[in-house]
C-alpha cells in the first residue's frame, strides 16, 4: 500500500521534473520577449531524435548528447533570428501563430531529415531498478531528478549572480528602461532562446531512455510543461518547476488510482480548475493592464 | 457605385458571384467536396475571427466546438433516431450553453491565460470523444447517417455545395452586420484596451461571452453540416491541431476581415491537397509558408493586399 503510493511518486516526480524543464523553458521566453512560444516542445524532440541520430554514426554517447544539445541550441537561435526577430512588433497572437508554424516546420523538417520511426535510447547506467522502501526507482529517473536539480540551481546563480541574468530579469520587467541601461535587449532575446533550446533538449534526452523518441513526442510534452508554467504563473521560473511537479504527480496518481484512460486529460483538468478559481496561476500576482 | 466597394454589398455579391460560378470550373466531384470542405472551414472561421480579429481574444479549442457540434448530430441521429436538423439545434444549444458556463470565468482572464483555458478545454473535449468508445466508436470514428429536413435530402455533392455555399453566406451577413452593430463597435473598444473601454461604459466581460458564444455556436452548426456531408466522422476533427489550423486560417486570411477568414479557409483546406504531390515536404512546406507570411504580410493576406491596392488607385 504504503510501496505503492511510493512507486507513483518517484514515477511522478520523474514525469514532473521534465515537465518542469520544459514549462521552465517557456517561462524563460515570455519573460524576455511575452511570447509562448509553441515550438518548445519541438526543442524536446530534437534532443531525443538528434541524440539518436549522433549515436546512429557511430559516436559515444556523451559526445552525442552534446552534439544533440549544441544542434538544438543552434535551432532555437535560428528561430529567434529568422522567424521571430523579424516580426518583432507584430501583434502577440501573430508571434504565437509564428512559433506554431515554426514547430510545424521543424516536425516536418525533422521526417524529412530523419524518419517517422520511433527509436530507443539507451539508459546514461544501466536499467537495474534500485529498490527503496519496497518501491523500485530507475537509474535513468535519479538522472533526470539529479540533473534537472543541477540545471535549476544552475539556472538560479545564471540569473542572480552573472551580468547577462541579471540583464535578462531587467528586460523582463521592462524592455525600454533596460535599453536605457545600456542593455543589448537584442542579444537578451536572442539568448533566451538558446537557453530555452538547451532546457528543451536536455528534457527530451533525459526522457528519451524511458519513454522513447520520435518526430510527434514533443506535442504532448510541449503542451503539458505549457500547462506547468501557465500552474506556476506564467514567467515565474520556481512556479514553473513546481507547476511540473503538481502535473507529473497528479497525472501518475490518477493512472495509478482512478483510470488510465484519461491521464492524459490531468494536466488540463487542473490548468481549468485553477484558472477558474485563481485567474493568474498558483504563484502568480495579481496583473494589471497598461492603458 | 459607392455601395458596391462597401463588404456588406460589394464583398457578398463577389461573394456569391464566385460561389456560383465555381462549381462550373471544377472538373469532378471529388474537387467539389473539397470545396464543400472549404465553405464549411470558412462558416467557424468568420466566427472565430469575430473572436479573434474583432474582440481580439484567442481561442485555441475551436475545433473542439466543431467535434462537439458534429458528434450530438452524429450520435442523436444515427444511434437515437433523431431528426437531423433537430439534433443539429440541440448540439448548438448544447454548445452555447457549454461555451457559456467555461466563458463566464475564462473571459476574466487575459491574453494568454484564455489562450491556455481554451486550449485545456479542446483537449479534454478531444480525450473524451476518444475514450467513449461506446458512444463515439472512439479512435475508429463513427459513420453517420445523411441529411434531411422536412422530407427533403441532399443526395449528392452537387446539392450540398448549394447548401453549404448558402449557409456560408447567411454566416459573412450575420456577421458583419454583427460588426457594424453597436455590439461590434463595443467589441472593437475591448481589443483596443480593456481598461479604456470599460471606462467609456463598455461592459467588458458581458461583451466577451457574448462573442465566444455566438463563435463557438458557428463553429457547432458547421461541425453538424459536416457531419452528414462527410458521412463519417473521427476524434481527429476536434485535436489540438484542427484547432491550430482554424486558428491560422484566420490570422493568415486576415484579422478582423470577415472575408479574410473565408479566403483563409480557402487557402489552407485546398493547400494540403495541392501538397500530396510533395506528400514527405507537406509539414514543411506548410510550416515554412505560413512563417513567411505572416512576417511580409502582418495583418494577413486580404487587409496586408486591400491596403497596397488602395495605395495604388491614390
Amino acid at each position: 500500500m504504503l510501496a505503492e503510493l511510493l512507486q507513483f511518486l518517484f514515477s511522478g516526480i520523474t514525469v514532473g521534473a521534465i515537465y518542469a524543464l520544459v514549462g521552465l523553458g517557456f517561462a524563460i521566453i515570455y519573460n524576455a520577449s511575452h511570447v509562448i512560444n509553441f515550438a518548445q516542445g519541438e526543442f524536446v524532440m530534437l534532443g531525443g531524435m538528434g541524440t539518436v541520430f549522433f549515436i546512429g554514426l557511430g559516436l559515444p554517447m556523451p559526445i552525442a548528447i552534446l552534439l544533440a544539445i549544441v544542434l538544438t541550441v543552434i535551432v532555437g537561435l535560428g528561430l529567434e533570428k529568422f522567424a521571430v526577430e523579424p516580426a518583432r512588433d507584430a501583434p502577440i497572437v501573430t508571434l504565437i501563430i509564428i512559433t506554431i508554424g515554426a514547430s510545424i516546420f521543424f516536425r516536418g523538417a525533422a521526417q524529412v531529415v530523419w524518419d517517422r520511426n520511433i527509436h530507443s535510447v539507451p539508459a546514461f547506467s544501466g536499467n537495474d531498478p534500485i529498490m527503496i522502501g519496497g518501491a523500485s526507482i530507475l537509474p535513468q529517473s535519479l538522472w533526470i531528478i539529479g540533473s534537472t536539480v543541477v540545471i535549476v540551481v544552475a539556472l538560479h546563480l545564471f540569473f542572480n549572480r552573472t551580468m547577462m541574468g541579471k540583464a535578462i530579469i531587467a528586460t523582463s520587467h521592462n524592455p525600454l528602461a533596460a535599453k536605457l541601461m545600456g542593455i543589448n535587449t537584442r542579444i537578451v532575446l536572442l539568448l533566451s532562446f538558446g537557453l530555452s533550446a538547451l532546457l528543451g533538449a536536455s528534457a527530451g534526452i533525459l526522457i528519451a531512455p524511458i519513454s522513447l523518441t520520435y518526430t510527434g513526442v514533443g506535442i504532448m510534452l510541449g503542451l503539458k510543461g505549457f500547462c506547468a508554467a501557465v500552474l506556476g504563473g506564467l514567467g515565474k521560473p520556481m512556479g514553473a518547476i513546481a507547476g511540473g511537479l503538481i502535473v507529473g504527480i497528479s497525472e501518475v496518481m490518477t493512472a495509478g488510482y482512478i483510470s488510465s484512460a484519461y491521464k492524459d486529460a490531468v494536466a488540463f483538468i487542473i490548468i481549468l480548475a485553477v484558472l477558474f478559481l485563481m485567474p493568474n496561476g498558483l504563484f502568480g500576482g495579481r496583473g494589471t493592464e497598461r492603458v | 457605385m459607392n455601395a458596391l466597394a462597401k463588404p456588406e454589398t460589394g464583398g457578398i455579391l463577389a461573394l456569391a458571384i464566385i460561389i456560383a460560378i465555381l462549381p462550373f470550373l471544377l472538373p469532378n466531384s471529388y474537387y467539389l467536396d473539397v470545396a464543400n470542405r472549404v465553405g464549411i472551414n470558412a462558416i467557424v472561421c468568420v466566427g472565430l475571427n469575430l473572436l479573434i480579429g474583432y474582440a481580439g481574444q484567442i481561442s485555441l479549442g475551436h475545433a473542439g466546438f466543431f467535434a462537439l457540434g458534429a458528434y450530438f448530430s452524429g450520435i442523436l441521429v444515427s444511434n437515437h433516431g433523431w431528426p437531423p436538423l433537430v439534433a443539429m439545434l440541440t448540439g448548438a444549444l448544447f454548445v452555447g450553453l457549454l461555451s457559456y458556463v467555461i466563458a463566464r470565468p475564462i473571459m476574466k482572464l487575459r491574453g494568454h491565460y484564455l489562450a491556455m483555458g481554451t486550449l485545456g478545454m479542446g483537449i479534454v473535449i478531444s480525450i473524451v470523444l476518444n475514450q467513449e468508445g461506446e458512444l463515439t466508436g472512439g479512435p475508429d470514428g463513427m459513420s453517420v447517417d445523411g441529411f434531411s429536413a422536412f422530407g427533403w435530402e441532399p443526395g449528392n455533392e452537387q446539392v450540398w455545395y448549394w447548401m453549404i455555399g448558402g449557409l456560408l453566406l447567411v454566416a459573412v451577413w450575420l456577421a458583419l452586420n454583427l460588426i457594424n452593430s453597436p455590439v461590434g463597435r463595443a467589441l472593437r473598444s475591448v481589443h483596443g484596451s480593456e481598461v479604456a473601454a470599460s471606462v467609456a461604459g463598455v461592459d467588458v466581460a458581458h461583451y466577451k461571452v457574448l462573442i465566444f458564444v455566438v463563435s463557438a455556436v458557428f463553429a457547432s452548426i458547421a461541425g453538424s453540416l459536416f457531419a452528414h456531408s462527410s458521412g463519417f466522422l473521427t476524434p481527429s476533427e476536434g485535436d489540438f491541431f484542427h484547432s491550430i489550423e482554424l486558428v491560422t486560417m484566420v490570422v493568415l486570411g486576415g484579422m478582423a476581415s470577415v472575408f479574410g477568414a473565408v479566403v483563409g479557409a480557402a487557402l489552407l483546406t485546398t493547400l494540403p491537397q495541392l501538397l500530396t504531390v510533395f506528400h514527405d515536404y507537406e509539414m514543411l512546406v506548410f510550416g515554412a509558408a505560413l512563417i513567411i507570411t505572416l512576417i511580409f504580410m502582418r495583418r494577413g493576406l486580404v487587409p496586408t493586399l486591400l491596403s497596397a491596392f488602395k495605395r495604388r488607385k491614390k
